[in-house]
């Protein structure tokens, strides 16, 4: 996925007000330490996946909480659930139950 | 000059500690100043120069002991507190040989510990050899000789990495440690004065430049020193077969993961309260903050009083303080101390100083 | 011909009975999993059935592995199982011998002193009355203890009793009813008639002072048999299916069957026979230092069979398996919560396509794998490396780089699917070194390898290899004297059943103690990646506890063979902890740098052990 999160359809612009919130929403009733990252970045820095292809979980987290969510499926897809990025989080964030929620977000309330 | 027969015990005769017996004392009462080790100063005596000037730690340790030029304290060295026990109104302070002292007032500043960074063992501080702490890196810059890594070569490339121990909940310290951030900036333009042509990277998570002229530093060393500045996270470290590091975090700017080696990785390791002064604390009923350090009655109005009367706190065992912060307030803690001994005069006239010799 | 009204509810209630149960096991036999009806044939003639009877009169009847939790909870089980039981059996055979004949109407030993009022005369009929009478008492006993235990869980040794639901609260005041009744309904017959014995005739006679137990009597029995139908008509839809089922159950396993990674025929056989003890509830790290008591698995099992499963139901477990070794009926009872959590939503097809293929690999003898999480605490892969040096093998460590994950996270998550295609993934490159030996220091990793990757090669973890290595004299550990606690990985020990190994290893070259709950009864400690939705207040109670728990027979170091135990343990423990792998080096070292002449010596890398 090259232009995910660089649609170069839309304006460059995070478009807030008419964004998709609905999986940020979804995952935070879930699983509330979605929203406790600070950005540090140690998961995408340890994560397996992202050592093997364009996967960024922190991006992701982010881009979600913008509502920016086209592509998230395949993108999702790519997590091995290895559990790396839970035991370097400084956050203590429950970050494979994030993965799993979007997961689960994405097979039941959307159909991206 | 009359001296006041109210008795004041000072635990720890770091820097907060001879401050406050410097301005104690000054004001005409008698102090007894309590150290662990062999000689006062504290951490001071470990490091080399101070943030933000790079002024010699031996100034201030010297501006320490001009204080005591009108009735100068008495300071006892290897005289490691167990406890402090509110009896009669007063204090007893119980130390580990047996000895015991009767205070009016108590006042701790028994300062901070180093985050113990084995702990933090992805980055592989006591099991790789070039992976070192803020603290070593210190006592290495104290010795004045050239910096070396393990091997006796001279390290090309550095890096510093950010709050180690601090701000991190798997650590179990959620606070910030506040000094670590300039100390970073502090130390890298250090290793640039010696070692020019090395490139220094300083891998955080934000800076924190809250202290008078400590941005001006961080600016000085990106102009000047252009030491180079990564917002991100290090997640592990690896070594290489030439005993070089391999670090990986994520360049959360451009968004993708970064992997570089390195000769030398200094950890910004965190402050932690002393066990000691935990055992203190709960021997004489205090409170603690949520980090495990001495809480103060009120965190606006009244941070160097506690929950126990007759008993203050200042400096670092309290929280993350720089020297200049915790001069301050040992000087605080010292008019609140004596408004408080003020108070409580008229209640006993007590012998100064009781010794159980036993 | 023995009739009276009264028998209809329990006839007809025994009926109803019948059919359900045999309607519902067709079914569920049929529904097997293809294979396993070739096993039982090939069992069935064999020695396991006879161990399956036997079991089936030890816990089934007997209950011993709930007395070894705790005898009186034991003994409660005991006295209206075996109680009951013996009530059935010892009255068809006081009706053999009143009669003389075997065959007679099936309710008839059920209500025999009232068909029968008459004393009896010879000695043999007196003792059976005087043995029912007995046999009664106990089971009495037995209903005194659970109506007690329902009000105060500790008198029975528990701090939890399971919480039910009304239909299991209407079968169970159906049970606590009928022996009562049976003792009022043959004490009022005996009242008016003399044909009780110690128990009853004492009760019918003190009865017979103030009551008219002649009308009475007619109206207890009514009550008896009503309970007695009611209870057996509520069988199916309570938790008591679990009593014939569990018979069924004990025959099935003893002939080879269990539910793998599919739900089958068996797995309901299973859910069916949980008899809601709520042993588990006490076991349970999520209960006894989480603070949570709701997603247990006799929760789990009740809601399964009510169709009402919750997400926290299936996610929030530990998958530690403290429950599998305390459950008395045996179910593999991790493996149902895992099999619940595979659903379809988790699985999203397009994963994957990164992942490398056909990679060309070195070829070698040993692989080692250390694993994703082995990569955060590199002290582990580095002993392994060094120890490998040491005892001049040549290896391929696999994953220096980082690792494709070896799937079992996926797996335990739900996403069977997924898990495959790392598993692929992993499997071309171990086949293609053409290794015989494949070493890992993950316990996570290690079940895998064994039970998903098919692989013809050994598996062997770290814990095993070295143990292996030093019988073969190709590691030299000297004692230490150091005092040492291990702590049991729930994958490596009650997963993949090595214990052992380790113990054998460390007790080389250390003082091993002992602590109460290690091996099967070991605890987790709270890292496990098996709970998807915990939470860190829950996590942190759990990991604490099991540091402070290891921690109280003082050892000078605590060791254990799990990157993630290592990480979870450490983060609460004032002494260190220690992989078995780095306990080895340091033991090498200290022999080295005690053979070195002291000129050689370097400060700060002196090692302790």
């Amino acid at each position: 996925m090259k232009d995910w999160g660089y649609s170069i359809l839309k304006g460059r612009q995070i478009d807030f007000e008419n964004n998709d919130f609905s999986i940020a929403e979804y995952i935070t009733k879930h699983e509330p330490s979605f929203r406790w990252c600070i950005g540090c970045g140690s998961c995408t820095a340890t994560c397996s996946a992202a050592r093997l292809t364009d996967f960024n979980p922190r991006k992701l987290k982010l881009l979600i909480q913008r509502g920016e969510i086209k592509g998230l499926a395949d993108e999702i897809a790519k997590c091995m659930l290895c559990g790396k990025c839970q035991l370097v989080c400084p956050r203590g964030i429950n970050t494979r139950n994030v993965i799993q929620n979007i997961k689960r977000a994405l097979n039941t309330c959307h159909a991206l | 000059m009359a001296i006041n027969s109210q008795h004041i015990v000072i635990i720890g005769g770091g820097p907060a500690g001879l401050e406050a017996a410097s301005c104690l004392g000054t004001a005409g009462y008698r102090v007894t100043v309590l150290e662990k080790e062999k000689q006062t100063g504290g951490k001071l005596l470990i490091w080399d120069k101070l943030f933000p000037e790079f002024r010699n730690s031996d100034k201030v340790l010297n501006h320490l002991s001009n204080g005591f030029k009108t009735n100068p304290p008495q300071i006892l060295t290897n005289a490691e507190v167990v406890s402090v026990i509110p009896e009669n109104g007063q204090h007893r302070i119980n130390l580990r040989d047996g000895q015991a002292f009767q205070a009016d007032t108590v006042l701790i500043t028994t300062g901070f510990k180093l985050y113990n960074a084995e702990k933090k063992e992805e980055y592989g501080y006591q099991i790789y050899e070039n992976v070192i702490t803020s603290f070593d890196l210190e006592k290495q810059l104290k010795t004045g000789n050239p910096i070396r890594i393990e091997a006796g070569l001279t390290p090309r490339r550095i890096a510093f990495i950010h709050c180690v121990g601090s701000r991190d909940i798997k650590s179990g310290n959620i606070y910030c440690s506040r000094t670590c951030c300039i100390t970073g900036v502090k130390q890298a333009i250090e290793i640039k004065r010696r070692l020019s042509d090395a490139e220094v990277f300083n891998f955080y998570m934000d800076l924190r430049m809250f202290g008078q002229n400590f941005e001006e530093l961080y600016i000085e060393a990106q102009q000047k020193w252009g030491v180079t500045f990564i917002r991100g996270r290090v997640s592990e470290i690896a070594e290489n077969k030439d005993n070089s590091l391999q670090l990986k975090a994520e360049d959360t700017l451009s968004g993708r993961p970064i992997k570089m080696s390195f000769d030398l990785v200094v950890l910004l390791a965190g402050m932690v309260p002393e066990p000691r002064t935990v055992e203190i604390g709960k021997s004489a009923g205090l409170e603690f903050t949520s980090g495990n350090f001495l809480a103060g009655l009120d965190s606006h109005i009244s941070q160097n009083e506690t929950n126990t009367p007759g008993i203050f706190i200042a400096g670092t065992c309290r929280e993350p303080l720089s020297v200049a912060e915790t001069l301050t307030d040992a000087r605080a803690a010292t008019v609140k101390m004596i408004s408080w001994l003020r108070e409580n005069e008229t209640s006993h006239k007590k012998p100064l100083i009781k010794r159980d010799n036993d | 011909m023995h009739f009276n009204l009264f028998v209809v509810p329990f006839t007809a209630g025994m009926l109803i009975l019948v059919i359900l149960l045999t309607v519902r096991y067709i079914k569920w036999l049929s529904d097997l999993e293809a294979g396993n009806r070739n096993e039982i044939g090939g069992n069935l003639f064999t020695i396991k059935t006879l161990y399956a009877i036997r079991e089936v009169f030890m816990e089934s009847l007997l209950h011993r592995k709930v007395f070894k939790t705790n005898p009186l909870l034991g003994y409660m089980h005991m006295s209206l199982a075996f109680g009951w039981f013996l009530l059935i059996v010892v009255g068809k055979l006081e009706t053999f011998f009143y009669t003389g004949k075997f065959a007679n109407e099936f309710y008839y030993p059920v209500f025999f002193r009232f068909f029968e009022p008459t004393p009896h005369k010879s000695s043999l009929l007196l003792a059976f009355n005087a043995l029912m009478d007995f046999v009664l008492l106990v089971v009495l006993s037995g209903i005194v203890i659970a109506i007690l235990r329902r009000f105060r869980p500790r008198i029975a040794g528990m701090k939890k009793i399971t919480k039910h639901s009304p239909g299991d609260r209407l079968a169970l005041i159906a049970l606590w009813l009928i022996f009562p009744l049976r003792l009022l309904s043959e004490s009022a017959t005996a009242g008016y008639s003399g044909n009780g014995s110690f128990m009853t005739q004492s009760v019918g006679n003190f009865m017979a002072l103030f009551l008219p137990v002649h009308q009475l009597a007619i109206v207890f029995w009514w009550m008896y048999s009503i309970s007695l139908g009611l209870f057996m008509v509520s069988i199916p839809f309570s938790r008591y299916m679990h009593i014939p089922t569990e018979i069924l159950l004990i025959f099935l396993r003893n002939w080879g069957i269990k539910t793998k990674d599919h739900f089958s025929g068996f797995s309901e056989i299973e859910i069916q026979s949980c008899s809601r003890c709520g042993i588990c509830i006490d076991t349970c790290q999520m209960n006894s230092q989480g603070k949570n008591s709701t997603t247990q698995m006799v929760y789990f099992l009740r809601d399964y069979r009510y169709n009402q499963l919750r997400p926290d139901l299936t996610d929030n477990c530990l998958l530690c398996g403290r429950c599998n070794e305390a459950c008395p009926v045996g179910i593999d009872l991790t493996q149902h919560r895992l099999l619940q959590r595979k659903k379809k939503e988790f699985e999203l097809p397009s994963g994957f396509k990164y992942l490398p293929v056909n990679q060309s690999v070195e070829k070698t003898d040993v692989i080692y794998f250390a694993g994703c999480m082995s990569h955060l605490s590199p002290v582990i892969s580095r002993s392994m490396e060094k120890i490998f040096k040491t005892a001049k093998i040549s290896y391929l460590f696999l994953d220096k780089n980082g690792s494709v994950c070896c799937g079992r996270p996926l797996k335990i998550s739900g996403q069977f699917e997924a898990a495959q295609k790392l598993v692929a993934s992993n499997r071309q490159q171990i086949i293609a070194s053409g290794a015989k030996i494949l070493v890992t220091s993950c316990p996570i990793c290690y079940k895998s390898f064994k039970e998903d990757y098919h692989l013809n090669i050994r598996v062997l973890h770290h814990s095993e290899y070295l143990l292996e290595l030093m019988l073969q004299k190709k590691l030299a550990l000297h004692p230490s004297g150091k005092k040492v606690v291990y702590h049991d990985p729930c994958e490596l020990g009650r997963g993949s059943d090595i214990y052992i190994q380790p113990r054998m290893l460390l007790s080389h070259f250390m003082e091993l103690e002992t602590i109460d709950q290690e091996k099967e009864n070991a605890l987790c400690c709270g890292g496990s990646l098996g709970n998807l939705s915990i939470n860190p207040e829950e996590r942190n109670a759990i990991q604490m506890a099991t540091a402070g728990y290891l921690n109280s027979v003082d050892p000078e170091i605590i060791a254990t063979s799990c990157p993630m135990c290592k990480k979870s343990i450490a983060q609460f423990s004032a002494t260190p902890v220690k992989d078995i792998a780095e306990l080895v080096v340091a033991n090498l070292e200290a022999l080295s740098e005690s053979q070195k002449s002291l000129k050689h010596h370097k400060v700060g890398q002196t090692i302790e052990i």
